[in-house]
């Protein structure tokens, strides 16, 4: 059985006009028909441009927001709609790591009772005491356990993460979903904080989604790869097979847009002009059709099925051609 | 900044009296565009002096690109702030030599500065969005920039934008002209901005982090764009980054920075393939990698960036360094002093050149 089932999940954002009568207009369709599974110690990477839904799809399956239609299921059991009493017990399991390592922790808060707080909320009391379990989560996360009374200001930003990481893992729970987590540090700390995520999942048989929108970072640490696109599944599948034969024609622009470290490789770039379109107003047929380098008139009429193409590796395109560019 | 030389004047003198010996200023002094020559910013605050660039050196031609890579906190932005003048009317203690075309820019008049500033050497900052005012259009503030420096008429500045804006890739810049900052996406914003910078064709453009906010899918377009206009009109280009990818990309030379300092500086297809400094090992080996899986975990660099008010003592970066145990001598009593490795190769460490070679090829290079 898997540990995390997401069938059809949508999130859809009212908006008003601007006038008198604040009539509705058309929603903000952020994640429009996700789906995907999850074994227990997976870690599955969710890429895409600012903009394509991928956040509000981790927060969506963790209840953060409550879902416009489609189903989720942890471990067997509906979830989708559950709320109050159900909801605070499920959270144990499900857990949030946040992009913003200074926005996530409370100023007036000591860093001790940022990590306790997991044990409050749930009313649980771990062996040994609160106290002495924290220290222990402050020590396996890399922090000095004698500052325990510290505030987050007396932190740097890798630090910090590290506070939110053991915040996270506080209660053992079995999935986490980490929004851009390392995004916001620099690249010899950002090294210690992946580390430190691949021990835990290593030790705890912890699930992972992994929101980022770098694709190195991704392909490092994820098993399983899902593009997104204005609230559209392009492409999903195992690492190795994304990365080296990318099927989907966004996949392989936004693959070929990253540099790489290395002034003697010369690639071939696919440039994608423009903007992404409002996700108020998507373009007909193809989500992607009004950037893609390959589109035709079939395209602006009808959506692409996902099919999958080998074994695990599904794509949303009408025009689908293994092009390696990395 | 009280010496008002002229110009020309104290560059030669410098130059017969012969003070300060350094490998960038004996081998042909005035022939390059911009020199920099032991820059030091320095800010006194009530916990003491932060010494936020200390004794940096770099030049630059026309036509080619220069990257300065390094960690926040490492010095790069003030280095651009610097050359800039952007620090004058600060606490800031600017000393050192700034010479862009003869002339040294911590020594000319503030208005001296403001008719070179915008007009032969122009900034693209990180933030487009609190880079430009919100209450004018786009198109107002494109034609001040250019009314600042240039006689025109306004129906002429207004051709000369609007042309502006479709050259860096702004689709309807007739109708863009009018709009408001509010109203570009984020690339839209940014290609403004690089539009405003380079509206009086600058002879330097200095690039601070002008990607980092972007998309990866923009950030291309941005880098191609920029090196478009490069190639139409030569200029020389300073591109502050903490993507080695984006510096492999775009530089012909880089410079790696590290605690005020400069730690290695080189060719980019050297610094990439025979990097020569503990810190640029660091570097290479915490990043994942786009092209490759790497079989093992990520090699981190340990610990955290020194504060700029307490730099370590000796090496700066010796509390960091994983391969001190082949230095011959202790790491934390001297400062290392930036010297030649190879032909157009500096680096700052007290590991003897054959060694760094040796302790590369056999313990870093396998694991990048």
């Amino acid at each position: 059985m898997s540990l995390l089932t997401v069938t059809d999940l949508k999130k859809y954002f009212p908006t008003y006009s601007q006038k008198i009568f604040r009539t509705k207009g058309a929603p903000v369709k952020a994640v429009d028909g996700l789906t995907l599974s999850l074994e227990p110690g997976e870690t599955l990477g969710l890429v895409g441009e600012s903009g394509c839904g991928k956040s509000t799809a981790g927060r969506t399956i963790l209840k953060l927001l409550e879902p416009t239609a489609g189903k989720i299921e942890f471990q067997g059991r509906d979830i989708t709609h559950a709320k109050g009493e159900e909801l605070r017990i499920l959270r144990r399991e499900l857990q949030m790591v946040f992009q913003d390592p200074y926005g996530s922790l409370n100023p007036r808060h000591p860093i001790g009772q940022i990590i306790a707080a997991p044990f409050e909320i749930q009313k649980v009391t771990p062996p040994g005491g609160v106290k002495k379990e924290v220290q222990a989560l402050m020590e396996r996360v890399g922090l000095n356990p004698e500052h325990y009374n510290r505030y987050p200001h007396e932190f740097s930003g890798g630090q910090r993460q590290r506070i939110g990481v053991a915040r996270a893992i506080a209660l053992k729970p079995k999935l986490i979903v980490c929004d851009e987590p390392v995004s916001a540090l620099d690249v010899s700390i950002q090294a210690q904080v992946i580390n430190l995520l691949e021990d835990i999942q290593n030790e705890q048989n912890l699930a992972y989604i992994f929101i980022a929108h770098d694709l190195s970072v991704v392909r490092h640490i994820s098993d399983r790869v899902m593009v997104m696109y204005l609230g559209k599944v392009m492409e999903v599948a195992d690492r190795n097979s994304l990365y080296e034969r990318p099927m989907h024609p966004y996949t392989q622009a936004l693959m070929s847009a990253v540099p790489v470290p290395d002034p003697r490789r010369d690639r071939e770039r696919i440039l994608l002009y423009g903007d992404l379109p409002s996700p108020q107003n998507p373009p007909s047929g193809c989500v992607f059709r009004t950037r893609c380098p390959l589109a035709t008139e079939r395209c602006a009429v009808e959506e692409p099925l996902k099919v999958e193409l080998e074994p695990g590796h599904i794509v949303a395109c009408h025009y689908p051609k293994v092009r390696t560019v990395v | 900044m009280s010496t008002s030389n002229e110009p020309g004047l104290s560059a030669e003198l410098l130059e017969s009296t012969g003070v300060r010996v350094n490998r960038s200023r004996t081998d042909s002094a005035p022939d390059k565009f911009l020199r920099v020559n032991d820059l030091h910013v320095h800010f006194p605050t009530d916990d003491g002096l932060v010494k936020a660039v200390d004794g940096l050196s770099f030049d630059l031609e026309k036509g080619t690109t220069l990257g300065i890579v390094g960690e926040s906190g490492s010095g790069k932005s003030v280095t651009s702030l610097a050359i800039m003048g952007l620090h004058r009317g600060t606490r800031a203690k600017v000393t050192g030599e700034i010479w862009l075309d003869g002339e040294d820019l911590l020594k000319v008049s503030d208005e001296e500065l403001r008719s070179l500033r915008g007009n032969r050497m122009a900034m693209i900052f990180q933030d487009p969005l609190s880079s430009l005012h919100p209450y004018y259009t786009i198109g107002q503030q494109l034609v001040e920039a250019l009314q600042v420096h240039q006689k025109m008429s306004k129906s002429q500045a207004h051709t000369h934008v609007v042309d502006m804006l479709g050259r860096v890739g702004i689709p309807n810049p007739d109708r863009r002209y009018d709009q408001y900052p509010h109203e570009f996406s984020g690339g839209m914003r940014q290609r403004a901005m690089i539009g405003m910078a380079l509206i009086n064709n600058p002879e330097l453009l200095i690039a601070d982090e002008p990607t980092t906010a972007l998309d990866v899918t923009v950030q291309a377009q941005i880098l191609d764009l920029m090196r478009d206009l490069q190639a139409e009109f030569g200029s020389a280009i300073i591109m502050i980054t903490h993507d080695l990818g984006v510096v492999a990309e775009i530089a012909n030379d880089v410079l790696v920075m590290y605690g005020g300092r400069c730690v290695e500086y080189a060719e980019v297809d050297d610094l990439f393939h025979q990097p020569d400094h503990p810190y640029t090992w660091g570097l290479l080996s915490s990043m994942p990698r786009l092209d490759r899986v790497k079989l093992e975990r990520l090699v981190p660099v340990a610990g955290n960036p020194p504060s700029l008010i307490n730099v370590p003592p000796g090496c700066a970066f010796n509390p960091r360094c994983a391969f001190k145990e082949f230095s011959p001598r202790p790491c934390n009593v001297d400062e290392p002093q930036l010297l030649e490795s190879y032909p157009k190769h500096d680096s700052r460490c007290h590991i003897p050149v054959p060694k760094r070679a040796e302790v590369f090829a056999e313990r870093v290079a396998p694991k990048l």
